[in-house]
């Protein structure tokens, strides 16, 4: 079992617990331990991009110090954690001034510089577990699924910070949906945003957004899509309707791994 | 602040170079927001380079940006014209009694489902 440090967010203990339990789950049944970074601070849910915003950016920084001191990595599930802690742990590597600020505040010993290595739940599975040992650790293949992965904005950009996959034609979600025996439904709007916390501020807008993607992926004869991030599952379930089911990316893979009862529609 | 301290201030917070911009419009053509914009993101970036920013203070324009970094993403030029847009709004919700969300708004815009994440998210980008 291998042990690495794990950032849950401040939605993964609430909304969307189930994120986080079937998340584990699987990782514990593919041979990994999530150890929960010891309190944790929820991280804003998105980056500030003005490089004088210090306070804004310590509840990541927090986390960061914690999982250079401990193994060296730190893996997320929701998409915005993973955005805001990957772009965080960049404005350390990339701004000393910014670095010295924090670690003077922070009285981190060594001050922190960016050391820790930022990871979705989606590379352990391509890059270190690797989709054929999904395949292999599939029980029920979810076969004659057509299944529309949604990207949305946090998971890939900016792609030369976050270099998750390819900002314009990702695959990782395809070849996740693949292992798991379902067909990947390809359509225009995946890399596109829902609407996100617009709908706070402007709820017709985020309905525009989040219905532009839903109509975009039925178009191409999807009956389910998969997110890993709880705002975009609240717009595209919330703010647009479609004869699609809208689910988190580690519900389908529970429920392809046999940890769901019920099974199909548990 | 003078138009060129303002200038300064929105270069120095967003790190954008914003005299590289050519003018093509791919920025505007990704912006998910365009529709419900009044100054579009080529927009924005000009103006910062004219010096003339107050009226995109003055415009809801700033709180339709979804920080989704289309634009940042497909500029050809490294403009990075969401960084610009942040500034601006920076600029203005930093004044005092200038948050555009308050805690108090909450309760009048939640439902059953909405996620902590959004209410964080728009915390963050709409208040100091």
């Amino acid at each position: 079992m291998t042990k690495i440090a794990y950032y849950p967010g401040c939605t993964l203990k609430n909304k969307a617990r189930a994120l986080d339990e079937e998340a584990r789950a699987a990782a514990r049944l593919l041979g990994y331990e999530f150890e929960e970074i010891d309190e944790w601070q929820c991280c804003g849910g998105a980056f500030t991009t003005s490089r004088d915003e210090i306070a804004t950016k310590l509840a990541a920084a927090r986390a960061l110090t914690w999982a250079r001191d401990h193994g060296g990595r730190v893996v997320t599930v929701c998409s915005a954690c993973y955005n805001v802690l990957k772009q965080t742990n960049a404005a350390f590597r990339t701004d000393s001034e910014f670095a010295a600020k924090v670690s003077r505040y922070e009285k981190t010993d060594p001050p922190y510089r960016g050391e820790a290595e930022v990871v979705h739940w989606f590379e352990l599975l391509r890059d270190e577990i690797g989709f054929d040992k999904l395949r292999a650790a599939v029980k029920k293949p979810l076969k004659g699924r057509k299944i529309a992965p949604y990207y949305g904005c946090l998971l890939l950009r900016p792609s030369e910070t976050l270099a998750f996959d390819s900002p314009e034609n990702p695959t990782v979600m395809e070849d996740f949906i693949r292992a798991l025996g379902a067909e990947p439904v390809r359509y225009a709007m995946r890399n596109e945003c829902c609407g996100g916390y617009l709908t706070l501020e402007d709820r017709d807008a985020a309905k525009k957004r989040s219905a532009a993607v839903l109509s975009s992926a039925v178009e191409m004869g999807a009956d389910c899509m998969i997110t890993a991030c709880p705002l975009c599952l609240y717009n595209l379930t919330k703010n647009a309707a479609g004869p699609l089911e809208i689910r988190y990316f580690t519900d389908v893979l529970a429920e392809a791994l046999g940890l769901k009862e019920g099974g199909e529609n548990a | 602040m003078n138009k060129q301290d303002l200038k300064e201030e929105i270069v120095r917070m967003s790190g954008s170079a914003v005299e590289k911009c050519m003018r093509c419009g791919k920025c505007s053509a990704s912006c998910p927001s365009y529709e419900d914009m009044e100054y579009h993101p080529h927009e924005f970036v000009y103006l910062v380079e004219k010096g003339d920013i107050e009226k995109l203070m003055a415009s809801e324009s700033i709180y339709k940006c979804l920080t989704c970094f289309a634009c940042v993403e497909r500029c050809p030029r490294g403009v990075e014209p969401a960084k610009v847009v942040e500034a601006v709004r920076l600029i203005v919700i930093r004044e005092q009694g200038m948050n555009r969300l308050k805690p108090d708004d909450i309760p009048g815009l939640w439902d059953k489902d909405l996620p902590q994440q959004a209410i964080v998210t728009a915390m963050r980008k709409y208040t100091k």
